[in-house]
């Protein structure tokens, strides 16, 4: 059976969020970029597509050049080593150990110094997503640059050995972006929050027809006249999909619904199958739980579901920004989710969203919402509201030409602590 | 040039959220952050709090109310600092020694609850603000009301409830200009009445287009 189609979008410019955030948001916008028309940009990642990174910048990179700004974006490039290592290297940024010899470092950063050879760093800003190419801070000009890196990790708990590592190079950037408060360390340089985004007119995020939704759950043998739970996320501890079901059978016991679990990972990711395993154990035989293995890239469907379901949950142990909440939320969905990471930022609790802490709080909230609709539909429309007030991609502009023009206000670039760096030559 | 010629001209105000290294684990660590904490902090957490989660108009208006109630379960605290009201300050100092009398008189009271360790700590974020002309100007009521209807809602926070701290006045840019400029003494005092706790941005502006309309149609 195949998938229900629908057209491709056309190329978005920024008044097409016009009708989403309200003209007068726009036009600000146009007089924030004013004064930063023609001003060089550069974004440094480590990689082009897959990736919350590469998504947000897909997006952030037309807008900015829309308003005026002069963009470059440049990918580093590297070997499977180099990329082993700077897997190693999230790892244990997120709290992990770091089992790789000191050899790994001196290859990091010979990657580092190709790329700073065969890439022309000379814009006015240059943004550095990312420990990937923090070491680019060598291509550094003195006084004509301003250099940001921007942190998409959690450094909260970092393993100490790579944060002590990487740390004397951030500590020469005139700033770092984190975000979330939790997400920051104690830094020498100015610390500053930029949430995470989303694109409301993205495929996974965009309007869709009712007929189309329904396909789609009626492709996934959903039912779409009973209440549908749903936890979009791959088969991950972590996300505690085990938990997730535990929750629904509580729930099951008094109300009639159907849970869908729908996430990937699978192919590539030998303790997901394990997961996997664990949860279709714990399912059982229960026809009304629908266990779907996405491919990787499967905005639309993702999208169809969140949108035909009664109630979202995210019932994670530990989460980054947790984005597939800010979805739910857009879609004026009541959610139910874990209050770690980044969730209590988007779920105020009774306001936004309700938050839970168990496998039992996280049944009794969605027993709650079923039986009472009219405040289902409350929190979900006030999550709207948070949402678009906070988490799209025209605020997280925003706060790039903020930022942008707070620099070139400053009288000179924020003072850098100029410890010296090993350069690899 | 008199203020009867002075025409209005329309700003707005984007914030930068700066992340510092202080933060609360307990209402009496909340005590010791208010006193100490920058101005910017102040501001972030109270006049930009206001902006931030505007349409969340049953919810508490500042965000020491809202760690007080969501991470500490004081809603008794709570209730006494969501009902600090910014208007009644011309400054952030006054602000601050009043957020500090609260949490004082608290800890005082409830020693055992104030060392109590929160399960999220309370972060100091601080504002770092950055004004833009947005190129528009009225000169007479119409040219105002015109204006004011496109206008975003960070332009009309800034006008409208930062302006206290700039004019240090217990009034917005808004009212001092139908005074000084139009002589409209009677819808300066209306603006201003406008209560900024039970609105939204989004209303509140609306019924200020609603009050100048009025005004018009006399």
């Amino acid at each position: 059976m195949s998938t229900p189609t629908i057209s491709t979008p056309r190329m978005i410019h920024l008044d097409d969020y016009a009708p989403i955030v309200g003209a007068p948001e726009i036009a600000e916008l146009r007089a924030l970029a004013g004064r930063l028309q023609a001003r060089t940009v550069q974004m440094v990642n480590s990689t082009a597509v897959g990736g919350g990174v590469a998504e947000i910048l897909n997006r952030a990179v037309p807008l900015l050049q829309e308003l005026g700004l002069s963009v470059r974006w440049e990918v580093i490039t590297g070997g499977i080593d180099f990329f082993q290592i700077t897997k190693a290297f999230h790892n244990a940024l997120h709290g992990g150990g770091y089992e790789m010899g000191p050899e790994s470092f001196e290859v990091f950063l010979a990657y580092n110094e190709q790329n700073r050879a065969r890439l022309a760093l000379d814009a006015e800003f240059v943004f550095i997503h990312d420990p990937q190419p923090a070491a680019l801070i060598n291509a550094r000009r003195d006084h004509d640059q301003h250099w940001i890196w921007r942190c998409h990790v959690d450094l909260s708990r970092p393993n100490m050995k790579v944060w002590q590592f990487l740390e004397p190079y951030v500590r020469r950037y005139d700033c770092a972006i984190f975000s979330s408060p939790g997400f920051a360390r104690r830094l020498s340089i100015p610390q500053f929050l930029f949430y995470p985004s989303i694109d409301p007119l993205s495929e996974k995020n965009y309007e869709l027809d009712p007929a189309f939704i329904q396909g789609v759950l009626e492709h996934f043998q959903i039912d779409p006249k009973r209440p549908v739970l749903t936890q979009i996320s791959r088969f991950d501890r972590l996300k505690d999909p085990v938990g997730v079901v535990r929750s629904y059978q509580m729930v099951k016991r008094y109300a009639d619904c159907q849970l869908v679990l729908a996430g990937g990972g699978a192919n590539d990711d030998p303790e997901s199958e394990a997961v996997l395993a664990e949860v279709r154990d714990v399912a059982g035989h229960d026809p009304d739980i629908h266990i779907l293995d996405l491919p990787p890239w499967s905005p639309l469907e993702i999208n169809a579901l969140q949108r035909g379901s009664t109630i979202i949950v995210q019932k994670s142990l530990h989460e980054g920004f947790g984005l597939t909440v800010t979805e739910a939320l857009w879609k004026k969905k009541p959610v139910v989710a874990s209050a770690v990471g980044g969730i209590p930022t988007q779920v105020i609790h009774k306001h936004t969203g309700l938050l839970a802490y168990s496998v039992e709080g996280t049944a009794y909230h969605i027993r709650f919402l079923l039986a009472n609709p009219a405040s289902a539909q409350k929190l979900g429309e006030q999550g709207h509201g948070y949402i678009r007030e906070n988490f799209l991609i025209t605020s997280n502009t925003k706060r790039y030409l903020t930022l942008l023009r707070h620099l070139l206000n400053s009288a000179s670039p924020f003072p850098h602590n100029g410890t010296a760096c090993p350069v690899v030559s | 040039m008199t203020d009867r010629d002075q025409p209005f001209r329309f700003y707005t105000a984007t914030y930068l959220t700066r992340v510092g290294n202080q933060q609360a684990t307990s209402i009496s660590g909340l005590c010791e952050g208010i006193r100490n904490c920058s101005d910017a902090s102040i501001f972030y957490h109270t006049y930009q709090s206001l902006s931030r989660d505007q349409f969340l108009t049953d919810g508490f208006s500042n965000g020491f109310a809202q760690w007080t109630l969501a991470a500490c379960n004081r809603p008794e605290l709570a209730e006494e600092l969501a009902a600090i009201d910014i208007r009644e300050h011309v400054n952030l100092a006054a602000l601050r020694g009043d957020l500090c009398r609260i949490v004082s008189a608290y800890c005082q009271v409830h020693p055992r609850e104030a060392e109590q360790t929160a399960p999220e700590p309370f972060h100091f974020l601080e504002s770092v603000e950055v004004t833009v002309p947005l190129g528009a100007e009225a000169r007479t009521l119409a040219e105002f009301r015109e204006a004011l209807e496109r206008l975003s809602r960070a332009a009309f926070h800034y006008h409208f409830i930062t302006s206290r701290l700039r004019l240090q006045l217990r009034t917005n840019d808004f009212s001092l200009w139908f005074s000084a400029a139009l002589g409209l003494e009677g819808l300066a005092r209306l603006a201003n009445r406008i209560d900024i706790y039970t609105n939204t941005l989004e209303s509140a502006q609306r019924k200020l287009v609603a009050l100048v309309e009025r005004e018009l149609g006399r």
